[in-house]
């Protein structure tokens, strides 16, 4: 690794963070409570989301330790079954989903697009609130005993044969949802109506488009989720319902109703975060992004496609088999979009300026982590060897690949790269890259062997095991020991650096993009003036101009 | 300010009582055909064994959509609206036919048997 | 109130930014908010669609597999109130189209007409679909609470509906279905009715602000928007009508 940095900080000596800035424009817990500012508003998403990070990383730390020997050592197995089920519920839909949208989104969008603010600045406090009260609700959930049908709800085991809080869990869900729903509603009608002069579709930053799309999927998707909850709800409550055979309903039916919206939600979780990629392999390449049109529109096709194969969740749950073939041959087709992204990234890395910042560590773990995902996506999408593969090990390992060693690092990689523009300060260069070296090297020790157990046939969702897997088992969690230390690490480092990192001027990792070309922290109406928008997206060219200009002017 | 005056400054059309008097009238006579529609036996399309249409849902369907088209177009003004909200509405309806047809295909096909 | 009319007849937005006091600071223009607020509000429609797509599919399916049981269940709801609530809902929407109108040609007085003649269709439709209900929970029609399938075994117990469709007895396992039909038929309407209970209340809320003057000042987006969600609602109940009471009267 080279000693190359393109990092720019003003003289230390001198530079100071700008007294008047979004963060210090107004003070007092009401000012927090009741702002439309979306940059303030995703700093109290950044703050609750990392709380339920916390809680679901705990109880994943908890299946790791059970799962350290083949009996149910720690806890009961109906305990193991609330562990998983939370660890879930709490990843999904109170990390995972908001995660990049929320905190990184809210904060940029407007920005990125020369806006003051989003378009609905209340709804977009709605959404927090709505994300807070459905929190509270899952908490609660936790605490009276919580809930073990696993994150999926399959009925009729959750209408009709469990004792546990499905309720209250499904209506936290329903009150997530369309906190989601909310802020994807914002998003679409923000980039559609609030671009500035002279920022066309085609000059957006790639961000922005993926966006754009995650939010379709929100709008369209998270709905269904949203009244199939309530189906399940209301057969709790009435004892007749849609889902359980023995009263005449369909179990399937819930899982197409569910699937509907949980296949899109991954698409959902991960399209900001390969909005985060696009925008760091461009910077730390310095180099424009390689086939601009092509990962623009591969975003929306990722979305429009993601509709058309939430049956692949179901290969043999009983669905016809003319339906299988018909879904895993679209299921083949929505892998292509995400391929072209992967080869753009590359071929935008090819022959560039190429430096190791932090950011860029974890775009680079991204890229390895999320194909390897991927790829292991297209045996189960294959309807032969699904067969043998879902409901294992190998499935748990998928989609940790893609959520964790894919969507977790973008989430990270974004982080780091705005977070010089969202406080103002750098954040400890050696220390970060470290975290993420350990990051990498614990993911790959918890998660690769678990596809070996799922080819070996080790079932998901089980406390006890056969004890020929224990081994494997023992190495899992040897390596998530090593992942908490990784995830530990930025928390601690990322707080000190609010009081004692560089001050990090306007821009940092001289950056395109017109979040780079205004203070930092910024003003709280974005710009003095509303910018016009005269270049490309990644116009490295135009960068230089503006700082000859700056030279130039100085003195 | 003259009528007038506020068609040309809205920037947008105003759609007048006449327009909407016409299709509250075309809504209440669909009401009428539909409801009648449903006292008659409309008989069947024999497509192929074990696949056959009745008329009867696919008339009442038939009006209904025709009776939303109306609302759609006329009291919700799509009908002089961007091409923007036009993409808008044409997407909901997409989608709602993704959920239903594609779920559904499921559901017809099982009684395919394997192969 | 001078700088709002320049504003609002269209003048050139002025470099010092003067705007209309309902102009939101994040805008540039009136137009802009306009613009944006609509689009949100069709967005938000789009998500009711796909909200109310789950019933529809859970019902399709349901339907044709149990269609004698959905035929007969559609017996006992009556003709008469479904035929009459769906024309309150149609004239409903009539006035709410009128009221828009109103408010973009600043009549005041026509407005608070209009919108007090969709609050009364309204509260109308809520109160023939309590008349619906109330029957149904007398006879033992809601499901989960004392549901009784006498009148699909013995459709001769049940004389008023027997009287008019001559119905044959159902299997006992069939019978039983005809309670998955009123589920359905509750959870739909039901849904509806909470859709329009919300639009009474915003209804009510927009008359009183009607009635101080302010959406006839150029600033019709509320009611523009407003009318869009009632208008929706309206389109629901046009397909609940003709799926769930039109089965098979013959």
């Amino acid at each position: 690794m080279s000693a190359a940095t393109i990092v720019s900080l003003p003289d230390q000596s001198t530079a100071r963070v700008p007294r008047m800035n979004f963060l210090t424009k107004e003070n007092g817990l009401l000012s927090w409570l009741l702002t439309g500012d979306h940059k303030r508003i995703a700093t109290l998403y950044l703050i609750s989301i990392t709380f339920f990070f916390f809680i679901g990383g705990a109880l994943a730390g908890l299946i790791r330790l059970e799962l350290l020997t083949p009996q149910t050592t720690l806890m009961a197995a109906d305990t193991y079954n609330k562990v998983f089920t939370m660890h879930g519920v709490i990843m999904v839909f109170f990390f995972l989903v908001p995660s990049v949208p929320a905190t990184i989104g809210n904060f940029l969008i407007p920005m990125m697009i020369g806006a003051k603010d989003l378009a609905l600045p209340k709804v977009n406090l709605l959404s927090w609130y709505l994300y807070v009260i459905a929190g509270i609700m899952a908490i609660y959930t936790m605490a009276a005993g919580g809930v073990d049908t696993g994150w999926t709800f399959t009925t009729p085991l959750s209408t009709h044969y469990l004792n546990t809080h499905v309720i209250s869990t499904g209506l936290a869900i329903f009150v997530a949802g369309f906190s989601s729903i909310f802020t994807g509603l914002n998003f679409i009608v923000t980039i559609h109506k609030m671009r500035c002069p002279g920022m066309t579709w085609f000059r957006l930053p790639l961000f922005v488009w993926s966006h754009y799309a995650a939010s379709i999927l929100m709008v369209l998707g998270t709905p269904v989720l949203a009244i199939t909850l309530v189906l399940v709800v209301l057969e709790r409550t009435v004892h007749i319902g849609v889902f359980d055979p023995a009263f005449g309903g369909d179990p399937l039916l819930f899982q197409h109703l569910f699937w509907f919206y949980s296949h899109p939600a991954v698409y959902i979780m991960i399209l900001p975060g390969m909005g985060v990629i696009s925008e760091v392999v461009s910077t730390f390449s310095r180099k424009r992004v390689f086939g601009y049109t092509a990962v623009a529109f591969s975003s929306v096709a990722i979305a429009v496609f993601g509709f058309f194969v939430w049956a692949h969740h179901m290969f043999i749950m009983g669905i016809s088999n003319y339906a299988a073939l018909i879904f895993s041959l679209l299921t083949m087709l929505v892998a292509v979009p995400s391929a072209i992204k992967i080869f753009n990234w590359a071929f935008t890395l090819y022959k560039g300026s190429i430096t190791f910042e932090t950011p860029m560590l974890y775009a680079f773990g991204f890229m390895g982590l999320f194909t390897i995902g991927g790829l292991t996506g297209v045996f189960l999408g294959t309807t032969g060897t699904d067969i043998h593969l879902t409901e294992t090990y190998f499935i748990v390992a998928h989609f940790h690949f893609v959520m964790v060693g894919g969507m977790l690092m973008a989430f990270l990689s974004g982080i780091h790269f705005w977070w010089p523009k969202w406080t103002g300060r750098m954040y400890p260069e050696k220390l970060s890259q470290l975290a993420a070296v350990v990051t990498f090297i614990g993911f790959n020790f918890t998660f690769f062997p678990q596809f070996i157990l799922g080819m070996l046939g080790m079932p998901r969702r089980y406390a006890a095991y056969p004890p020929e897997f224990q081994a494997l088992n023992v190495f899992s969690t040897a390596g998530a020991t090593i992942l908490g230390v990784g995830y530990l690490l930025p928390i601690l480092y990322l707080t000190w650096s609010l009081k004692y990192g560089a001050v990090a001027g306007n821009n940092p990792w001289q950056a395109t993009g017109l979040e780079w070309q205004t203070q930092s922290p910024p003003l709280t109406e974005n710009f003095p003036e509303i910018p016009i928008m005269d270049h490309e997206a990644y116009d490295y060219e135009w960068l230089e101009k503006q700082q000859e200009k700056e030279v130039a002017s100085v003195g | 300010m003259s009528e007038q005056n506020i068609q040309h400054e809205e920037g947008h059309h105003i759609v007048s009582p006449a327009t909407y008097l016409i299709i509250l009238l075309a809504l209440l006579v669909g009401t009428t055909l539909t409801v009648l529609a449903s006292y008659f036996d409309l008989g069947e399309w024999r497509i192929a064994p074990g696949l056959t249409l009745f008329w009867n849902p696919v008339v009442a369907l038939a009006i209904a959509t025709g009776k939303m088209l109306l609302v759609v177009l006329f009291f919700m003004h799509v009908k002089y609206s961007t091409k923007l909200t036009k993409l808008t509405v044409f997407s909901g309806l997409f989608m709602f036919l993704v959920l239903v047809g594609m779920t559904l295909a499921d559901y017809f096909t099982r009684a395919w048997g394997r192969w | 109130m001078s700088d709002s009319t320049a504003i609002a007849s269209g003048a050139p937005a002025e470099a010092h930014h003067e705007h209309p006091p309902y102009q939101r600071h994040h805008f540039e223009s009136v137009e802009q908010q306009f613009d944006a607020t609509n689009f949100a509000m069709w967005l938000f429609l789009l998500t009711e669609v796909m909200f109310f797509g789950g019933l529809f599919t859970a019902y399709l399916i349901m339907r044709n597999w149990y269609y004698q049981a959905f035929v007969v269940g559609s017996h006992q709801l009556s003709i008469f109130w479904g035929t009459a609530n769906t024309a309150v809902l149609i004239c409903s929407s009539f006035t709410m189209a009128m009221s828009v109108w109103s408010a973009e040609v600043r009549r005041r007085k026509s407005l608070l007409v209009y919108l007090c003649l969709t609050l009364v269709f309204g509260l109308t439709f809520l109160g023939i679909k309590g008349i619906e209900w109330h029957e149904k929970w007398e006879k033992h029609h809601v499901p989960g609470m004392h549901y009784s399938v006498q009148s699909f075994v013995n459709p001769q117990s049940d004389p008023e509906v027997y009287k008019e469709y001559q119905d044959k007895p159902l299997a006992p396992d069939m019978a039983q279905k005809t309670e998955e039909y009123f589920f359905l038929y509750f959870a739909m309407t039901g849904m509806h009715a909470l859709h329009m209970v919300i639009g009474v209340g915003i209804l009510i809320f927009m008359i009183f602000r009607a009635r101080a003057g302010a959406y006839t000042t150029g600033h019709v987006t509320f009611v523009e928007n407003f009318g869009l969600y009632w208008h929706f609602v309206d389109i629901i109940w046009i397909y609940l009508f003709a799926l769930l009471y039109l089965i098979s009267r013959h």
